[in-house]
């Protein structure tokens, strides 16, 4: 392929106990597109993206951001003789990689939450600020005797700068938690923002909201695209939203793949409409 | 920018608060000097005196703790451990070497070879403003020192601790404070420690008090010192809460699967918050050594940590002000106010019924489980005390028309 790989992944199994959540699950995004994973309810779409983020270990397979391994793993110890995946092999001789999710963050990932994680007692403001924490030149002694004022106002500004951005300034003294559902989703996108992502991981942004209030969604996902320079790579329960703005997607059902394509291929796909629809088992 | 004019203009005005206060303390406590005949209240040796001492170096501890367990929401209660790592380091290194043989008999002397205050003694003399400047570096160093110790320790013992959760940190710190009790009253280490015995005769706050030549007493400072402390490292503590790093500790206590995910890492962040509320817990201990005027290893039980936890709690969980203000309730009600409890009283030929030795305790812990039952979130919940705030207050008050009580409670 022609195109740079933000993310790859590569036979990516995750497996808890004797439940495989996710089945040997690889697919690419593609620089500055937007690409979404769908499936059903309980298909294992929120355990691959904690395989991304470092807050699982995957049982195998490996993650490439930025054609750097990320995450590496194969089965090891009991799980050897467990392992009900396919490929166990095939990265048996690579050495282990398996992050932290905020050294994830430091490469260029962030996230946003099915359910929403505002930070409650924090107004609007200090949620975006915080975010800003970790890349700022700064140490415990510069913070405390307060010689890093610049780096400080700098923070400061960006945050204000990107609350403008995202129309949120006039609710920045508020405590964010106090905020409608919406403007929630949309803070908790800003403070994703903040870390200065490259690939943007969305999880369900459209959980809970109107077809009016997903329509909206789906352009301001492409504004905040092209405006930060993004790839985004989303979980969608919403049709709808996903068929709009993607542009590519990938299906799966029980952990595994089962479709892969443009919109509108996946639209006609029969497993696809199985998958979501069911099938009459005794027709 | 006109954000940033108004926070030079806040902190412009607390160091003006904070001078007035001191300078107030210091006149209140040569007050009975100045003025001969007033009340038994204002004579250094009251429990006035003892309560603002007290005060102070408690203040300093329950914000420590509160920067732990209010703003990271780490349970820790190795407190009292932390204290008594700063108590001993603070007292085994400022002993004088003169003194050291007195203290150390049972030992036949100490195996530390060194003493701060005749190192400093050595290069600026003893006696006179030489002495004085001696003895404040000698104290400096060795509280700078204790909290040093104390901080090393913890970053020592969070390596393995901190990856635990909630009640189980709270077991394992509170595990190893016991366990440094323990060790700190083996006979073995008796040459250090001076095992089970006290140590003694190092400078404490009335060392402090200017004397004459002919040995009398010109200026009182020996409640100035702990305040001047305790405000200087509260001071550090609340810079550092309203920094970056300190946002990112609430960030950590309000959701840490979220805080992870915006790249703060837990583990240092965690490490850091538990070493700086350590580094403060062992300042905290030298001056609780001094206040004392002594250094003994079963003073430092879990019930000192519960003293402070229940201080903080009573304080508001997340608030400074609040565990400074509950600290001076708490030290006044325990060491002054409720002391008439203790006393058999008569009024007339009756003899007031329960008024014991004791009694004090029993009303103590009712009063206190009213707190945690009725007003859980302390007196100031996670707010903070702030000019704008009082003014709220006070005509909240004006507007109910007059009501005694000046601190709310809720």
């Amino acid at each position: 392929m022609g195109e740079n790989m933000v993310l790859r992944m590569e036979n990516v199994t995750m497996q808890f106990g004797g439940v495989v959540a996710v089945n040997n699950l690889s697919l690419d995004v593609p620089e500055g597109q937007i690409v979404a994973l769908i499936g059903p309810n309980g298909a294992g779409k929120t355990t691959a993206f904690n395989c991304i983020t470092g807050v699982y270990q995957p049982t195998n397979g490996r993650v490439e951001f930025l054609g750097e391994p990320m995450v590496c793993s194969h089965p090891t110890g009991k799980m050897k003789k467990n392992y009900l995946g396919s490929d166990g092999e095939k990265f048996a001789k690579e050495r282990i990689v398996n992050p932290t999710p905020d050294h994830v963050v430091e490469l260029g990932i962030a996230r946003t939450f099915q359910n929403i994680r505002l930070w409650k007692s924090m107004t609007v403001f200090e949620n975006v600020l915080v975010a800003k924490h970790m890349r700022a030149k700064q140490n415990v002694f510069s913070a405390i005797f307060r010689t890093n004022a610049k780096e400080e106002a700098r923070m400061r500004e960006e945050t204000m700068a990107l609350l403008r951005e995202q129309g949120l300034d006039q609710y920045k003294d508020e405590i964010a938690t106090s905020l409608p559902y919406g403007l929630q989703r949309r803070l908790e996108i800003a403070r994703a923002l903040a870390t200065d992502p490259k690939l943007l991981l969305l999880d369900e942004p459209a959980a809970g909201m109107n077809p009016q209030e997903t329509q909206e969604l789906a352009e301001y996902i492409k504004e905040i695209r092209d405006k930060h320079h993004l790839t985004v790579f989303l979980i969608e329960h919403h049709m709808d939203l996903v068929m709009r703005i993607s542009d590519y997607i990938y299906v799966i059902d029980f952990g595994s793949e089962i479709a892969r394509g443009v919109p509108k291929e996946v639209q006609q796909n029969k497993r696809v409409i199985e998958a979501y629809l069911g099938v009459a088992e005794d027709a | 920018m006109l954000k940033q004019k108004t926070n030079h203009q806040g902190s412009f005005a607390a160091v003006i608060a904070i001078a007035v206060l001191l300078g107030l303390i210091v006149l209140l406590e040569n007050l009975s000097d100045l003025i001969p005949g007033l009340p038994a209240i204002f004579a250094p040796t009251s429990q006035l005196f003892t309560v603002l001492k007290k005060g102070a170096v408690y203040s300093l501890l329950a914000v420590s703790m509160n920067l732990l367990n209010g703003f990271t929401g780490l349970f820790s209660l190795g407190q009292a451990g932390f204290m008594l790592l700063g108590a001993y380091t603070y007292a085994i290194l400022t002993v004088p070497m003169a003194a050291k043989d007195q203290v150390y008999y049972l030992y036949g002397g100490s195996a530390v070879k060194f003493s701060l205050m005749d190192l400093f003694q050595g290069i600026f003399g003893n006696a006179g403003f030489g002495g004085g400047v001696s003895l404040i570096l000698a104290v400096l160093v060795g509280l700078i020192l204790a909290g040093l110790v104390a901080a090393l320790f913890a970053a020592l013992i969070g390596m393995p601790v901190l990856r635990l959760k909630s009640d189980y940190l709270a077991i394992a710190t509170l595990g190893f404070a016991e366990i440094l009790r323990a060790i700190f009253q083996w006979q073995t280490l008796g040459p250090i420690t001076n095992g089970a015995n006290m140590i003694k005769n190092f400078p404490t706050f009335s060392d402090f008090n200017i004397k004459n030549a002919s040995g009398e007493v010109v200026l009182r400072l020996s409640t100035f010192v702990p305040f001047l402390v305790s405000i200087v490292c509260i001071t550090l503590i609340v810079l550092l809460i309203h920094s970056s790093y300190g946002r990112a500790f609430k960030a950590i206590r309000d959701d840490e699967v979220a805080a992870e995910a915006m790249g703060i890492s837990l583990f240092k962040h965690k490490m850091l918050s538990f070493v700086i509320s350590s580094f403060f817990a062992g300042v905290g201990g030298g001056l609780f050594a001094m206040y004392v005027a002594n250094a003994q290893a079963k003073a430092f039980t879990s019930t000192m940590t519960y003293e402070i936890l229940l201080i903080v709690v009573i304080g508001g969980i997340g608030s400074i002000s609040g565990s400074v203000i509950g600290t001076f309730l708490y030290v006044a009600c325990s060491e002054w106010w409720l002391r008439f409890l203790d006393r058999e009283t008569y009024i007339g030929s009756f003899k007031v019924p329960l008024l014991r030795s004791g009694f004090r305790m029993v009303v103590f812990s009712v009063v206190i489980m009213i707190i945690v039952l009725f007003f859980s979130k302390g007196i100031m919940g996670e707010k903070e005390l702030s000019w704008k705030g009082i003014g709220g207050l006070l005509q909240k008050l004006k507007r109910k028309k007059p009501a005694p009580a000046a601190e709310k409670e809720d």
